[in-house]
């Protein structure tokens, strides 16, 4: 993108499409466990996820873009996370948040889904438990960079 | 506002094909992906309009074997996944089932006077901590949103403070069998003070955001009201139970770590709605600041921290270099815990949601027998399906809301 003489800006459509839906990753409101604590409050005035423009955490999966899968997934929770991952329009990314939800964490058990990425693609995974909401942050940063090269779910692609 | 007749009697469990299609009624699952549900809650309700018949929690979407993994654990380990129930007062779950061991093994009244001291700040400082999240998710709920960043701004000062001692924001794992993992760290003291400095200013400004707004009042006032009676018999307890009228408060009726020695009060109502609920919680914050300044003045006196038995404790690590015994202590004590002598024992605190319970059973091995915790919210939780009918559908997200579950420990 560059600013041409007059006050105007030249710019690939595409290029502008993937800065606005970089800049505006909205998360599905799904809190599962102690890590969604730390979801909630990225949003608050210390961390403020604001700035990234993906403070707007939408109660329906139609109208969320990232799933942050915050928590452990029980057992019989994970056919209710996989169907709202369904629900969800593409382009979507998925963020796996803690320990749990990457890999069991702590809970090694017959209750605990080992890695919620048994059930649903993930893009990026944040390490900690609970991660720091700075760790979060970082997430969907890396997410806004994955939008912006155009890699998987990139702007026009679909599937 | 409740228009119909309640049933005195406590109704009939409904199973799904209890909840059927009658008439003008429908049957609407709520959950568990709701924004109002506080996690993971399910609710079966039948509705006629905009009006609850029926309503049936359903839990069990977040249940994680909790205490089935402690048992492969030793018993400090433990304590590591006990923290995870109670997510949002991580503190008192570590500490009741402290207590619990500690009664067990016969060392009550050997833990150090500073460590009793640490125990009650950090309980204290988590029940502000739980209820700054519950009244910004309350306030977010009925449509206050600016409460949320309030609290939360107060809620982080409050993590600092565990994250400077225990070395983690949510799940410090500081409270050990025997005493507390370690002395109060450098500058915690200052960090402190200006935190008691902040808090009044910090909790005139949540009153004055909802304790006299009329939406607010509108909302809670009548709303999910419990008498007394009802909530002995439904096993309320904590901050729901007080707002009926009853005072009780473990840290009265069986203190532990000390609070007999602490001047607070136990605040109650008597309307028993979801605005007295409210009442008693800030009020508790209140209080809890009072105990913490009689805290702050304690902590002057330096002292051990950890009980001085090297068959439960490992000794201090500047020992380690010095001395064979320490050593070989160190080492038994990490490659194979402890042992605790058989038996059972049960020991009680009260969490920001009522009483907490731990009941564990020991065979006399390194690791608990058994564990069962007797968790608050899932008691708490259970008169919803008493007090939701009859109500609207936006009534009920008040009441769960001023109910206060967690379900790391409904669940388990
Ligand atoms: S990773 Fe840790 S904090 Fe997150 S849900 Fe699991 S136990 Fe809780």
């Amino acid at each position: 993108m560059e600013v041409g003489p007059g006050h105007f800006l030249l710019a690939k459509l595409d290029d502008v499409a993937r800065w606005a839906q970089s800049s505006s990753v909205w998360p599905l409101t799904m809190g599962l466990a102690c890590c969604a604590i730390e979801m909630m409050t990225v949003t608050a005035p210390e961390y403020d996820i604001a700035r990234l423009g993906s403070e707007v955490f939408r109660s329906s999966p139609r109208q969320a873009d990232l799933m942050i899968v915050s928590g452990r997934v029980a057992q019989k929770m994970a056919p209710v996370v996989k169907r709202l991952h369904d629900q969800m329009a593409d382009p979507k990314w998925v963020i796996s948040m803690g320990a749990c939800a990457s890999s069991g964490g702590v809970f090694d058990n017959y209750a605990i889904v080992q890695g919620v990425d048994t059930i649903i693609p993930v893009d990026v995974y944040v390490p900690g438990c609970p991660p720091t909401p700075d760790g979060l942050l970082y997430a969907v940063n890396l997410i806004q960079q994955q939008i912006r090269e155009g890699g998987r779910g990139g702007v026009l692609a679909r599937g | 506002m409740s228009t119909t007749e309640r049933p005195t009697t406590p109704p009939e469990p409904m199973t799904p094909e209890i909840v059927s299609r009658e008439g003008n009624s429908m049957v609407l699952s709520m959950g568990p992906q709701h924004p109002s549900t506080h996690g993971v809650l399910q609710i079966m309700l039948e509705i006629e309009g905009e009006t609850v018949v029926k309503a049936e929690p359903e839990i069990g979407y977040l249940h994680t074997g909790i205490e089935k993994s402690a048992e492969n654990l030793f018993w400090t380990q433990a304590q590591t996944v006990i923290e995870r129930m109670d997510y949002l007062a991580p503190e008192s779950n570590a500490l009741c089932y402290a207590l619990a061991a500690e009664r067990l093994l016969g060392i009550e009244g050997k833990i150090p006077e500073r460590a009793q001291t640490i125990r009650v700040l950090f309980s204290e400082l988590t029940r502000m901590a739980s209820h700054c999240v519950w009244l910004g998710t309350h306030g977010i709920d009925i449509g206050a949103i600016s409460v949320f960043f309030y609290c939360f701004d107060l809620r982080e000062n409050l993590l600092d403070l565990q994250e400077a001692a225990g070395g983690a924001r949510m799940h410090p794992n500081y409270v050990r069998i025997g005493g507390v993992n370690g002395d109060l760290p450098q500058g915690f003291l200052d960090r402190f003070d200006a935190l008691l400095e902040k808090f009044p200013g910090r909790m005139r400004d949540l009153r004055g955001l909802l304790q006299a707004n009329p939406i607010f009042q509108d909302r809670t006032i009548d709303v999910g009201t419990l008498t007394p009676e009802e909530a002995v018999r439904w096993n309320v307890t904590g901050p729901a139970l007080r707002a009926s009228g009853v005072a009780y408060d473990v840290r009265r009726a069986f203190p532990y770590c000390g609070f007999e020695t602490y001047e607070f009060d136990v605040p109650t109502r008597t309307e028993g709605d979801a605005y007295a609920r409210f009442l008693v919680r800030l009020d508790e914050m209140e209080e809890s600041y009072k105990i913490l300044k009689q805290v702050r003045k304690r902590l002057d006196t330096p002292g051990a921290v950890m009980i001085d038995d090297t068959k439960i404790a490992a000794p201090p690590k500047e020992t380690i270099a010095l001395s064979m015994e320490a050593l070989i202590h160190h080492f038994k004590i990490v490659s194979e815990g402890f042992r605790i002598p058989p038996g059972d024992a049960y020991a009680s605190v009260e969490s920001p949601r009522g009483e907490l319970g731990y009941y564990i059973v020991s065979d006399g091995g390194n690791r608990p027998y058994r564990i069962r915790t007797r968790p608050p919210s899932l008691y708490n939780l259970q008169v919803l399906k008493h007090i939701a009918p009859g109500n609207l559908i936006a009534d009920l997200v008040v009441m769960i809301g001023s109910l206060d579950p967690v379900f790391g420990e409904v669940d388990r």
